[in-house]
């Protein structure tokens, strides 16, 4: 697939940044606001409730986190608009405020001395307003460097290292010269394939730091593991699949980056890249955790290979599934939007495959609806670093 | 064991890997201790057609158990502690020894890791 003409028709954003959905979201800040949150979602249609069970009590580094995350959920281009929503006034204007730089509408409201009918009305009002105007807006044709495209893997098994994750990797090694901004991440799920990571950093200091936040992610591991981490990681799923050991499982999961993409550089959770190229992100390898950190980091569309059939959905990221087990495509057809599995027939060359899941990445773009989508999969799950004060 | 022989994608009949035959497993590299059964219903005793992928050669190994879609059989035999090789990379420890064709996993496979 010739790209150096690619396009894609997206949604301009008031900060230069281009998104391919066209959301209006209800954040709440905490777990007491998620009522409010639903109910707003409920009155005002088009506008979609992120409802979540964390925002109380966090401090230090996970509390920066959960700022970061929740601000960078709202900063993503697939979103139009905001209302926030919180218990009290000053959490909630912090998450308004780091929305707000982006130029986006946003609006805030506090539940404290008035309760959940006033806010709901109140910040109701706010939406329906921001609904009809996002329903105003209209895509426009954009080139293909200003798409963001970020990628995970979920329930691997031996397929997923041999079709489905070189899918994405010939994709990925397609996008990188022409300027896309990409990012992959699942630090343990490097273990055993970690020299291979390092070797295609880009700079020393690159690979350092590569190299720091892998360790620091085994020392995590070797604090609290209990055991192997047998059927936590691999999990049970990958062992079914007929995955053995997490080396095994990291040298499949590490086909998606290519053979021809250089490490550019490396982000902490939820932290937004600074210019193009392939990026790897300090992440759980928690499909729903990683693709929330993904969103956060201003991602706009996500490409996610599984050989069992994990049926995860993201409230604001589409997320492409593309699978080469042919008897999860069978069973499980209805979450596949890829079907790659004439690779492992041998009637259908890694090339071939890649260019069919590009040409389903700039459908989605252009508006076309995942099936992660159509089948109301929002999977918004905040990564904790550690317990509530 | 339904398998489609090396026909083209839909709608490009020129392209596609023209395969001589139906492939039961594949392994990423000739140096490879395992491959991967990519169809459903392997029964032992089975003769079973692999397609090395990097050198794009092709092996028959005779299956001596049944082996589920997606799980492993060893192309070479693995004593005991021998380290077992895919991708051309160490995936972990053998922790019984492992005969050619037979079923390859966590019964028999260990992490060196953790």
């Amino acid at each position: 697939m010739d790209l150096s003409k690619a396009s894609f028709r997206g949604y301009r954003r008031e900060n230069g940044r281009i998104g391919v959905r066209n959301h209006v979201i209800i954040l709440p800040v905490d777990d007491l606001s998620n009522a409010a949150a639903e109910a707003v979602a409920h009155n005002i249609k088009g506008a979609m409730a992120l409802p979540h069970p964390y925002g109380r009590l966090q401090f230090g580094a996970d509390l920066d986190l959960f700022f970061s995350t929740l601000i960078g959920t709202g900063a993503n281009p697939n979103v139009a608009a905001v209302v926030v929503i919180g218990i009290e006034e000053e959490w909630t204007k912090r998450v308004v405020e780091g929305i707000a730089r982006t130029g986006k509408p946003v609006s805030g409201f506090g539940i404290e001395l008035h309760g959940d009918h006033d806010t709901i009305m109140r910040a109701s009002r706010s939406a329906k307003e921001y609904v009809q105007w996002a329903s105003g807006l209209r895509r426009e044709e954009r080139a293909l460097a200003d798409l963001w495209v970020s990628t995970k893997c979920g329930e691997s098994d031996t397929t997923s290292g041999c079709g489905a994750n070189p899918t994405v990797g010939n994709a990925f090694d397609k996008l990188y010269p022409h300027g896309v901004t990409l990012v992959f991440g699942e630090t343990t799920e490097l273990t055993g394939g970690e020299q291979l990571v390092a070797a295609r950093c880009r700079t020393p200091d690159v690979r350092d730091k590569f190299m720091f936040m892998f360790n620091r992610y085994q020392e995590l591991v070797d604090r609290h593991k209990t055991s192997d981490l047998m059927d936590s990681q691999p999990t049970k799923g990958n062992i079914a699949g007929g995955l053995t050991t997490i080396e095994e499982k990291a040298l499949g999961n590490i086909q998606k980056i290519g053979r021809k993409c250089v490490v550019d550089g490396v982000i902490d959770k939820a932290e937004v890249p600074s210019g193009p190229g392939l990026w790897f992100m300090d992440s759980s390898s928690a499909a729903a955790e990683m693709v929330t950190l993904c969103a956060a980091s201003g991602f706009v569309v996500h490409l996610f290979p599984t050989g069992q059939g994990n049926v995860i959905g993201n409230p604001i990221l589409p997320v492409i599934k593309l699978c080469a087990n042919p008897r999860t495509v069978r069973t499980m057809s209805e979450h596949i939007d890829v079907d790659v599995s004439g690779l492992l027939r041998r009637e259908m060359t890694p090339d071939q495959a890649g260019d069919k899941l590009l040409d389903m990445m700039f459908q989605t773009a252009n508006g076309r609806l995942t099936s992660a989508e159509a089948l109301g999969h929002r999977e918004f799950v905040l990564t904790r670093l550690y317990e509530s004060a | 064991m339904n398998g489609t022989y090396g026909v083209g994608v839909a709608g490009s009949p020129e392209s596609g890997r023209k395969g001589s035959g139906m492939i039961h497993f594949v392994v990423h590299d000739e140096n490879d201790s395992v491959g991967v059964v990519v169809v459903e219903g392997v029964k032992a005793g089975d003769t079973l057609a692999g397609w090395i992928m990097d050198q794009d050669k092709e092996i028959t190994v005779k299956a001596a158990n049944d082996i589920p879609i997606g799980h492993k059989l060893a192309i070479r035999s693995l004593a005991g502690d021998a380290t077992v090789i895919k991708y051309g990379v160490d995936i972990g420890r053998a922790v019984a020894p492992i005969k050619v064709g037979e079923h390859a996993h966590v019964h028999n496979i260990k992490t060196k890791k953790w």
